[in-house]
């Protein structure tokens, strides 16, 4: 956990279904650099948490403000060009298009907004910044290939990279390794992580397991019936009697 | 802008095309005119059809903009061809901005049909209002070209060419621009292109915007390639499916395709009745069904395939 003035500050954040809540008593401070695991059962609220702060989901209650804007009341497309953005747990990418089509079009639209939409697409500048992309997220082998007919791993690959070209300074990715083999979630990660941190990004991951937690985050939101129980480091944790017993599901 | 295969041949395309009209009898420049007049609005067409939108009721601002024309000469006495050409353009692209705020929220059968139902409902107010010409239309004096009246179609001719090279050549920049590009990303994710920060609602706007204003465009050349408006040529529901035929048949991979189907239309609609008054439809009907078996990709596809072949 860093001492810096948070960049995200959430209070009492309330999401209701009709009767059923969702989402209640949220409070957070998230610092620029941190990379913090959300962990919690199905429908604990994590992808709640997560749709609501990135504008796909309207709270009921509460306020989300990030480098002191305030977020509620913003659609995705607002909340994208105030600097935060999002992977999801189904990659959410052009299937009929290819990988280097993909990266082309999230990368023009990240430099041509507004008029400027109107420029030609393609320049050398964008087919630079392309390549840098297919190199660090490892994608330069697929670039050619058409979405559809690529691996779930692949496609998380790219929809993360897509997420990242229009440099924000909060990450949401929303399940990372889920359909991602165990033998493959460690090399995955290794190439997202050294990625994002190159970008210096701050992270906001949905995760279920254990080992990825453990390993690449540095402070652990734990969620329960939509509150958070837990707000600490990942060995604390991990080790904690209500996380172990809501969460991971093992009696202490 | 002109430095791509498709700007060339679009260009030089035009060029042997207006020089050889000299030459040709009348009745193939008349085809050439009606074809190229059309395919501004197939041109059009093929940029919704390239975002997965299936208008199913253009012909309201093709009518639109031949009717523009029809009353521009017969109530203020508009005789210039770029004046009527223009004002139908303009009145078609006002009316799609406007109808594109609601056309923007609506996918699938809804839009298809959503503008087939303001298409009919131009088409009823036309036929039922005797000043506007009811179900006979108007009858449209000659063009004038910057005040002269030309003698024969061969001048409106090379202004039709034209305005087709110029709009094809403009569409074709437009497809490489970012926002022109959002055609496919659109029709595979709606939610992505709204995450990476682009508004869905906005492009398909523009989208709309652009095809109402060829379309009018369309339809004002053809009122005075004619020489006459009327709601069952113009603005019924068989017109916007000529339209949305024609572009299945031209096929949605260039923007010189929808020059090739609409003359492909002419053609085959012309022969068709010369051989089968009674049961033109027939010839074009398994014309259509044909293309969807074996072009679905329309007369370009066969196009490119022969052209990726040589090369």
């Amino acid at each position: 956990m860093t001492s810096a003035a948070p960049i995200l500050q959430v209070r009492d954040l309330l999401k209701t279904f009709g009767a059923v809540v969702a989402a209640k008593d949220i409070n957070i401070d998230v610092s620029k650099g941190e990379i913090v695991g959300i962990i919690g059962a199905n429908g604990a609220g994590k992808t709640c948490f997560v749709n609501m702060v990135t504008g796909y989901l309207a709270p009921t209650a509460g306020s989300i403000v990030f480098e002191g804007t305030e977020l509620v009341g913003k659609g995705p497309r607002e909340v994208t060009h105030a600097g935060i953005s999002r992977s999801f747990q189904v990659s959410q990418v052009f299937h009929s298009m290819t990988v280097e089509e993909n990266l082309r079009i999230a990368l023009a639209i990240a430099e041509n907004r507004g008029v400027n939409a109107l420029r030609l697409m393609e320049s050398d500048a964008l087919e630079a910044k392309c390549s840098d992309v297919l190199r660090r997220y490892k994608l330069e082998p697929h670039k050619h290939m058409t979405v559809s007919v690529l691996s779930q791993g692949i496609r998380k690959l790219l929809d993360i990279a897509m997420a990242v070209v229009s440099e924000p300074r909060i990450l949401l990715l929303d399940e990372p390794t889920s359909g991602i083999s165990v033998e493959e979630k460690f090399d995955f990660m290794d190439v997202v992580m050294g990625a994002l941190k190159e970008d210096n990004v701050t992270v906001l991951f949905v995760e279920h397991d254990m080992e990825i937690v453990e390993r690449y985050v540095s402070r652990v939101l734990a969620f329960y019936q939509g509150e958070i129980i837990a707000d600490m480091a990942p060995d604390k944790a991990l080790a904690d009697n209500k996380v172990r017993e809501f969460v991971i599901g093992k009696r202490h | 802008m002109l430095r791509d295969t498709t700007s060339k041949v679009v260009l030089f395309g035009g060029i042997a095309i207006i020089l050889l009209g000299a030459i040709m009898p009348n009745w193939i420049v008349n085809q050439l005119m009606f074809g190229f007049s059309r395919a501004l609005a197939i041109l059009g067409l093929l940029v919704l059809w390239r975002t997965g939108l299936v208008s199913f009721g253009h012909a309201f601002y093709f009518g639109l903009g031949a009717y523009t024309v029809a009353i521009v000469d017969i109530q203020l006495g508009v005789t210039d061809v770029f004046v009527r050409l223009f004002g139908g353009a303009i009145i078609a692209g006002i009316a799609g901005f406007i109808i594109g705020f609601i056309m923007r929220n609506y996918r699938d059968i809804f839009f298809a049909m959503l503008n087939t139902a303001i298409s009919m409902v131009l088409y009823g107010i036309i036929v039922k209002t005797e000043s506007l010409g009811s179900t006979d239309g108007f009858a449209i004096s000659l063009p004038t070209i910057f005040g002269i009246a030309p003698e024969t179609k061969y001048p409106l001719f090379i202004i039709i060419t034209m305005i087709a090279m110029i709009s094809a050549l403009l569409i074709n920049f437009y497809l490489k621009t970012t926002v022109g590009r959002l055609t496919t990303p659109i029709r595979d994710n709606e939610i992505r292109v709204e995450y990476l920060g682009f508004s869905v609602a906005h492009a398909i706007h523009l989208k709309y915007t652009i095809s109402a204003v060829l379309a009018g465009g369309a339809g004002a050349l053809m009122a005075m390639s004619l020489g006459q408006v009327d709601p069952d040529s113009m603005i019924n529901w068989t017109v916007s499916g000529e339209l949305v035929f024609i572009t299945i048949l031209s096929g949605p991979g260039n923007v010189i395709a929808p020059f090739i189907g609409s003359l492909v239309f002419e053609v085959l609609r012309t022969y068709a009745f010369e051989l089968a008054p009674q049961a033109w439809q027939l010839i074009v009907g398994a014309t259509f069904l044909t293309v969807i078996f074996f072009l679905p990709g329309g007369i370009w596809s066969l196009i490119a395939k022969l052209g990726r072949k040589k090369s």
